[in-house]
């Protein structure tokens, strides 16, 4: 039997990977499911057995609603305006001009910016005293007061998603650039003889090539989206008035600022349950778009 | 084979030799700082080179992060088995620290020299339960800072005295036309806020916690929000305060764009640089306003102190290097960012030199620190006594609705 040796051998050589992958990922897992039953404290007591109580707590407290409610429309919003800017973008750089190589070498910059960078840089941008954003908008007379841009509940938030698209979007770019490239050049040119205008040639000669691609940078941003922790900390660290506080900032407070481990890690496992939940969604969605074609 | 063996043992020697140029540091001291307010990162690392050219057999690592990681920080290196030797720590962690065994208790380590030498107000810094866990190192609270030529233009001879005098003053400056915000704090959702509202807790005579359950929600705790969002809402305090840290509040004010501001020490020699800030010279500091019938002057305890981790392998040399950072000698030389933890240097001329207003209001303020909660679930409290004064500021709430609120998700 080659096929069995084969397959042993495959096995033998992914071993020492799934050695590291257990102890990385499998057990810090499996200890934060047990430590979710317990009311163990971050320091100090190992904490006792309490059965579902965290999980009742965290899910039946306004907090955690609220969270959920801001963390969706930040996601939401976000993935869609990146989806849209990143194929824009993508659809611009595939035509031929000049200076398109350094255009394209510029737009992978606030991509590859780490996040606490970026997200400094935008609160500079945001400044209500000296920002350039309240400079720029009182000149072209668009504001003609400068405006408190993370200091007020609606706005703050909406000045997050602008800051995380700006720094994610790129990615969404690069993915439908790559796309792009595959298409065939007969495809389009027969598509333009036959008269087909801009949207129809999107529609049915480029889309087809964009979708597989597309659906796998929509996965990966909206659980990287809904997961977001690091901008909002730097930026408004949940303010004002908590307007900007998602559930993964919930999680740090409750597991590190106020140290309680146990609902810490029921927290947490209920986000990383809602993450694999939209995760298999998608890949269903990918399943079938697969088939599709 | 044999040849492999002398070169391994070859190599062995070689590695042994480029050890032995250091081999007396044999301590290395991994020290967690912060990277604002009071002493620099440059002073900080000046101060430790002083310590390490006096020990040579110890190494000190220092690390800095911002005040609002602070907590955080330590608390998660504790969590994942130390890492850390000495920690500056702020004056509302001793509670948590130390039921939670963050910090060793220094209490016996502590002569009778420090005992009498140092301020006794200081020591509230350290102090949990009858132990010291530290000792002070940054001795701190805010004041108000005040423009004086913008005072001057608006016809105001004198820096308020009472809380009221602030409003009416910053009215007065407001109609005048001279500034539209004239008030800058640091109210945003962060500790600095609490810092700012229990400054007024203190002055109207409030209590956080009686009886182990919140007492905010009525009385001064109530009357200090109430003047937080009457200043908001009649538009002498700066709109922007409630996304200000205390750096956003200096840097309005090193403008020329706030005549009044609650600010600790550090902002005094820093506005009044010529080379920081447009306002040099001009800058008046008093301790913070009173309440008639109530309090002559108002102060939060802001100071910070540094303890060893009771992770540390090395309390001796941790327990050195902090004697050294708060000794005189050393608070004395960089007592223009920080004022000195020590009775005496508030005498002596070297350290009042160029700034005896700053000491002056020093004198009362210090006086007066009022503490702010020492309960284990502090970080709980102040989470959510953020977030009330957040929503009355904005207006979505009533103060004291926000405050029962806060009371309920306290934790107590």
């Amino acid at each position: 039997m080659p096929g069995t040796w084969i397959t042993t051998r495959a096995w033998l050589l992914m071993l020492p990977l799934l050695v590291v992958m257990i102890a990385v990922i499998g057990w810090p897992l499996v200890d934060t499911v047990r430590l979710s039953f317990t009311d163990a404290k971050l320091v100090g007591t190992a904490g006792g057995f309490v059965g579902l109580d965290n999980y009742a707590k965290m899910l039946g407290g306004s907090n955690f609603q609220r969270a959920l409610i801001t963390t969706t429309w930040f996601a939401v919003v976000s993935v869609a305006a990146e989806m849209v800017l990143g194929v824009l973008a993508a659809l611009l750089l595939n035509q031929k001009f000049r200076g398109r190589t350094a255009l394209r070498a510029l737009m992978i910059l606030p991509w590859a910016l780490p996040t606490v960078v970026n997200a400094t840089l935008w609160r500079l941008i945001y400044n209500p005293e000296y920002g350039a954003l309240n400079a720029a908008l009182t000149q072209l007379g668009i504001i003609d007061s400068y405006r408190s841009w993370l200091g007020e509940p609606g706005l703050a938030l909406a000045a997050l998603i602008v800051a995380d698209c700006w720094k994610n979007f790129p990615l969404v770019a690069l993915i439908a650039l790559a796309a792009l490239q595959a298409v065939p050049r007969d495809i389009t040119a027969a598509a333009l003889v036959d008269g087909a205008g801009p949207f129809n040639r999107f529609r049915y000669v480029i889309m087809p090539y964009l979708a597989g691609p597309l659906l796998v940078a929509l996965v990966l941003r909206t659980i990287e989206a809904f997961k977001v922790f690091d901008i909002i900390w730097v930026m408004t660290r949940g303010g004002p008035a908590n307007s900007t506080r998602t559930l993964s900032i919930l999680v740090y407070q409750e597991a590190f600022s106020f140290q309680r481990a146990g609902s810490g890690a029921s927290l947490a496992l209920i986000v990383t349950l809602l993450v694999t939940i939209l995760a298999v969604a998608y890949a269903a969605l990918l399943r079938k778009a697969a088939g599709a074609q | 084979m044999l040849k492999s063996t002398r070169n391994a043992l070859l190599g062995a020697a070689l590695v042994g030799l480029s050890f032995s140029g250091q081999a007396y540091a044999e301590t290395t001291l991994n020290a967690l700082f912060m990277a604002q307010a009071a002493y620099s990162e440059a002073d900080v690392r000046a101060m430790t080179e002083a310590f390490t050219k006096a020990n040579p057999d110890v190494k000190v690592n220092l690390e800095f992060v911002p005040y609002e990681g602070l907590h955080d920080k330590t608390v998660l290196a504790q969590g994942s088995g130390g890492g850390y030797d000495v920690v500056l720590f702020d004056v509302i962690w001793p509670a948590e620290y130390a039921t939670n065994k963050v910090l060793v208790d220094v209490t016996d380590r502590i002569t009778d020299e420090m005992k009498s030498g140092v301020l006794p107000g200081a020591w509230t810094t350290v102090e949990y339960d009858g132990k010291r866990y530290g000792m002070p190192w940054i001795l701190d609270t805010k004041y108000l800072f005040y423009n004086k030529e913008i005072l001057e233009k608006a016809g105001i001879t004198a820096p308020p005295k009472t809380w009221d005098e602030l409003a009416e003053q910053a009215k007065t400056i407001k109609d005048k036309g001279l500034l539209a915000t004239p008030i800058a704090w640091s109210w945003s959702q962060a500790e600095a806020a609490i810092c700012d509202y229990t400054t007024l807790v203190s002055a109207y005579g409030g209590k956080f916690i009686e009886g182990g359950k919140p007492a905010f929600t009525a009385g001064g705790g109530l009357d200090a929000l109430n003047y937080m969002v009457s200043s908001y809402t009649s538009g002498i305090t700066n709109p922007n305060s409630k996304e200000f840290l205390e750096e956003d509040v200096r840097k309005v004010f090193q403008n020329g764009e706030a005549a009044f501001a609650l600010n600790w020490t550090y902002m005094y020699n820093l506005a009044n640089d010529p080379k920081e800030s447009k306002v040099a010279g001009k800058v008046g500091v008093v301790p913070a306003p009173g309440v008639a019938g109530k309090s002559e002057v108002s102060a939060v305890n802001g100071s910070m102190g540094l303890g060893i981790t009771s992770t540390s392998q090395h309390p001796e040399e941790a327990w050195k290097y902090i004697v050294h950072m708060t000794s005189q000698p050393t608070q004395n030389a960089y007592a223009k960012l920080s004022l000195p933890i020590w009775a005496s240097s508030y005498e002596d001329p070297n350290v009042t030199k160029g700034q005896e207003e700053m000491i002056a209001a020093a004198k009362l303020g210090l006086a007066a620190m009022y503490p702010r909660p020492t309960t284990p679930k502090y970080q709980e409290l102040s989470t959510a006594l953020q977030q009330a004064i957040q929503e009355a500021l904005l207006g979505q709430t009533s103060a004291e609705d926000a405050l029962k609120t806060a009371a309920e998700n306290s934790g107590l």
